[in-house]
């Protein structure tokens, strides 16, 4: 049974992914990505990450990518992509490069996947004694409160910064980026 | 106080003089005339003195233990090198320092008198009180070092010196003449003295014992000796470096005196006896420095005939005398070398004073052509003057007979009968041209008071000893000539007395008895092979025909100039020479042709090494390496794309290449 | 149907492929939004194998990471798309190439 939703799911995934990356049109892109986002909070699920799969859903799969639909929208860049690449060393060594790290990855870990010492922060809760949620916020509260704190500033100079660089300034004009030769 | 504390104090004698010229160019010109000149003098009377009380006591010492070393101090020490400034009395160096502040003082005197009204008169004290300053430091140097510390002091005072009066281009001209053309020499005693340290390391002076322990090969003596000779050639104005020594008459007399005829210019012959082991360990040295020496006597006494400026006729005499004493150095009679070095002292200083007083008498003239008659009006100057031509000549029992037929009785028993024979005919020139001249200075009828004669018919060009201040006299005008003043006289008689009697220091009798010089100068030439007689009766024979020769010569010269000029206003000798006279007096045409090869090829191969190889290699060289650097980094700038997707692509780069390693770790 | 178990190495290796595939999109796609997309790709699945890893070593410390991942995203995509829209607001097409002020 796992299997089947494993495969079905990773189909899904890269077919997702690779739409990302392949798609014209930046909000088929973006469309794609939700597609991918969805699949992974599946997988998250499947591997008894219970709080993280739903915050993937509510942030990720929803806020971001709305985000970047809105975005697209904005600035009205839903045109196509001009096909000719005007540097074609990108490709020509990003997609060799790419495909080398895929396989220098896999042959790095061979038989050896999964090394390391276990439940060294903490056991999971697989036989759902008292729940992922409660297991995770234990330690959140408790171990890691300060990156906790540390994140809660961050989200708020995040909002102050976006505040700031998408505002319009009355008397100041946006300087326009001059292409240099 | 033992005597060997009391010389310690050694050094007091160089320090008075130096002091002397501190003063005198830090303060001269408000102590003004004529105490600077006083000052001056009195440093040297008593620097003499210190002298004469080194003398005794290093008499006082036992004839072997004659040598005390004054500690200094270390002058400069640099890993294995290490110099000291150390002074070496012995008999040798005693001896200079002896002449040196006498003579030195004598003349001193007589430029207080001299230089009578010269603006600049305490400057010209204080030069001539730093110069014997550092020919004291040069004769009494315990190693080579110190003797050139001295070396290039003369040098540079002599330079000051001679152009004294150098409003004067002329002057001027020949002040950097001698100091150039020295400076060749100079670049000779310093090669030598680099490779005297690196084969010995150690630059103090040897004895002929210490110098064969180091068993050097026999071509690396030669070679030093030869190099340290080419400084004396510098020093000494021997062929091919004497071309300085006439233009030097520019300067005042008594530097001429002082300097280009008894001190200076004697220190080629002191470096030649004091590095004696050298020249006695090789094989081929001594037969360069004797055959050099006696050929360019013979070279300057030819060019001396047909000189018409007074000062001249004594340069080329002293370029000759110069050249005897390196004959002697060269064949190993190294104590009769430094008794004509005494005695030559004496009687060329006398006679320079002697030309510097008919000079001044003259307002300045030096043409001989134009004097004459002069004994009746200067019956001092014209006296002593005789005895200075006597003894030069050669004529028995003066001073000159003496040592000038040592050197060629020594080379005789050397069996070196050729230079014998060119130190004769040399000997004969010698007396002919000093003849010549003092007929037509003194005895020849007058001719100053004739109105002004034809203008000389040469290419020489008459040296002018004059002060800006003096003009240029047509005598006749003016008033007859005087006789000089106490202060210049003085001197003239003093050292008349010793050019007289200073052969009695070095008789050849007695079985060397009576040769108290060289006997004193034993012990710093210990080692050395002696050159005897034969015979007693082959020494009197040589004596005698040495006697004859002078003789000869002065009666050659007195039966051409008896009237002077010939009734042309011609002089007998050049008419007799015709063509031949001009050659001699441009001295051969060597200046002329060696200013032409230096402004010509020489010149031109300088341009090529400054333009081709300093400018075009070394200066691009350097250049080149910024360059590069510029190159190198306009070629990485363009890394720098400034696209964020080129960025990104090196950091994919960057992390295949972790994996990569990683993957080579663990394999 | 399929009888084998999915073990961790299959979740991994789709986290890797995955991962190479937002790589190379970020290399080659010019539209700077897509690019930011391939970014947030590359996040997820590095998110994945974190996951894979807690199951697997029975470690709760890697949902925590995940955790904060996710919250260090979301900022990160408010100030980058804020960026974005400052830098591009009166372009019409907006491509990564047309930003090269730093180049030397």
């Amino acid at each position: 049974m796992e299997m089947t939703i494993f495969v079905a799911g990773a189909i899904a995934a890269v077919v997702g992914a690779l739409g990302v990356v392949l798609a014209r049109n930046p909000v088929h892109s973006a469309l794609f990505l939700l597609l991918t986002m969805a699949t992974m909070a599946v997988f998250f699920l499947l591997q008894d990450a219970d709080l993280v799969a739903i915050i993937q859903i509510v942030v990720y799969a929803s806020a971001i990518v709305v985000l970047f639909i809105f975005v697209i929208t904005l600035l009205g860049v839903d045109q196509h992509e001009k096909l000719v690449e005007p540097h074609p060393v990108q490709r020509w060594l990003g997609i060799p490069l790419g495909l080398v790290l895929f396989g220098l990855v896999l042959a790095i870990t061979r038989d050896d996947w999964v090394t390391g010492q276990q439940s060294v922060v903490g056991p999971l809760d697989t036989d759902r004694r008292s729940g992922n949620v409660r297991q995770l916020a234990e330690h959140l509260f408790t171990d890691y409160v300060w990156a906790f704190e540390m994140t809660a500033v961050l989200l708020v100079i995040a909002v102050v910064g976006g505040v700031v660089l998408a505002r319009r300034s009355g008397h100041r004009a946006v300087p326009e980026p001059e292409a240099e030769p | 106080m033992g005597a060997r504390d009391l010389l310690d104090f050694v050094w007091v004698v160089p320090a008075l003089p130096a002091a002397g010229a501190v003063v005198l160019l830090l303060f001269g010109k408000r102590i003004g005339e004529p105490l600077s000149g006083y000052l001056a003098t009195a440093t040297m009377a008593l620097a003499f003195l210190a002298s004469v009380v080194a003398f005794g006591a290093l008499l006082s010492l036992d004839g072997h233990e004659r040598q005390h070393v004054s500690d200094g101090f270390t002058w400069m020490q640099a890993g294995s090198f290490q110099v000291d400034m150390r002074f070496l009395v012995d008999p040798l160096s005693v001896t200079m320092i002896l002449f040196v502040t006498g003579v030195g003082a004598l003349i001193h005197l007589y430029s207080v008198g001299y230089m009578h009204g010269d603006p600049r008169f305490s400057r010209f004290f204080g030069y001539m009180n730093l110069f014997a300053a550092s020919m004291l430091v040069l004769v009494l140097g315990s190693n080579f070092l110190v003797t050139f510390l001295g070396w290039e002091g003369v040098g540079l005072c002599s330079y000051l010196l001679i152009s004294f009066w150098f409003e004067r281009n002329s002057a001027a001209v020949a002040g950097k003449k001698a100091f150039v053309t020295n400076r060749v020499g100079d670049f000779g005693f310093m090669i030598a003295m680099f490779l005297i340290f690196s084969k010995l390391g150690t630059l103090d002076y040897l004895n002929v014992e210490q110098l064969e322990s180091f068993e050097l090969p026999g071509s690396t003596v030669t070679a030093i000796a030869l190099l340290l000779f080419v400084g004396a050639v510098g020093k000494s104005a021997q062929l091919p470096l004497h071309i300085w020594l006439p233009d030097a008459m520019e300067g005042p007399t008594p530097v001429s005196a002082l300097i280009h005829a008894a001190t200076m210019v004697t220190a080629g012959v002191f470096l030649v006896c004091r590095a004696h082991p050298f020249f006695e360990l090789s094989d081929d040295a001594g037969t360069v420095v004797a055959w050099v020496g006696v050929i360019t006597a013979l070279f300057a006494a030819t060019v001396a005939i047909v000189q018409h400026d007074i000062k001249r006729v004594l340069a080329y005499s002293t370029i000759s005398q110069l050249g005897y004493m390196f004959l002697a150095a060269g064949v190993g009679a190294y104590g009769a070398a430094i008794f004509h070095m005494v005695t030559h002292a004496f009687f060329k200083a006398l006679l320079f004073l002697g030309a510097g007083s008919v000079i001044h008498a003259m307002r300045d003239e030096q043409d001989m052509r134009r004097m004459g008659g002069l004994t009746r009006f200067m019956p001092v100057t014209a006296g002593t003057f005789i005895v200075g031509w006597l003894a030069i000549a050669g004529i028995f029992p003066l001073s000159g007979f003496w040592s000038k037929d040592e050197i060629l009785a020594k080379a005789w028993f050397d069996d070196q009968y050729a230079l014998w024979l060119v130190g004769a005919i040399t000997a004969l020139l010698t007396a002919f041209y000093m003849t010549r001249q003092v007929w037509l200075v003194f005895f020849s009828p007058a001719r100053w008071d004739e109105p002004a004669l034809a203008t000389e018919g040469g290419d020489q060009r008459v040296v002018h000893d004059e002060s800006p201040v003096a003009e240029h006299a047509q005598v006749g005008a003016h008033g007859e000539p005087h006789e000089s003043p106490p202060t210049m006289l003085a001197p003239l008689g003093v050292l008349a007395l010793l050019a007289a009697i200073g052969g009695f220091v070095n008789l050849p009798f007695v079985d060397e008895g009576l040769e108290f010089l060289t006997e004193w100068l034993h012990p710093v030439f210990e080692g050395v092979e002696e050159i005897h007689a034969t015979s007693f009766g082959a020494g009197l024979l040589l004596s005698t025909i040495a006697l004859v020769v002078a003789v000869v010569g002065i009666v050659v010269g007195r039966a051409l100039y008896r009237n002077g000029l010939t009734a042309e206003g011609n002089d007998p000798g050049e008419v007799r020479l015709g063509p031949f006279a001009k050659v001699l007096a441009n001295a051969y045409y060597l200046d002329v042709g060696l200013a032409r090869f230096v402004s010509g090829p020489a010149t031109a191969f300088a341009n090529v090494l400054s333009r081709g190889f300093d400018a075009g290699v070394i200066d691009r060289a350097v250049v080149g390496v910024g360059t590069l650097v510029r190159n190198a980094g306009g070629g990485l700038r363009r890394v720098q794309t400034g696209l964020v997707r080129n960025y990104a692509l090196g950091v994919i780069l960057g992390a295949v290449l972790l994996a990569g390693y990683v993957l080579a770790r663990s394999l | 149907m399929l009888a084998a178990e999915v073990t961790p190495p299959y979740y991994l290796t789709l986290a890797a492929a995955l991962f190479t595939i937002g790589a190379v999109g970020l290399l080659v796609r010019r539209n700077t939004l897509v690019m930011f997309m391939c970014i947030e790709l590359m996040l997820n699945a590095a998110n994945l194998t974190f996951v894979t890893y807690a199951k697997a070593l029975d470690d709760i410390g890697g949902q925590v990471i995940v955790f904060f991942t996710l919250v260090v995203a979301a900022a990160e995509v408010a100030v980058g798309l804020a960026i974005i829209v400052a830098i591009f607001r009166r372009r019409q097409n907006v491509t990564a190439d047309d930003v090269d002020l730093l180049k030397g």
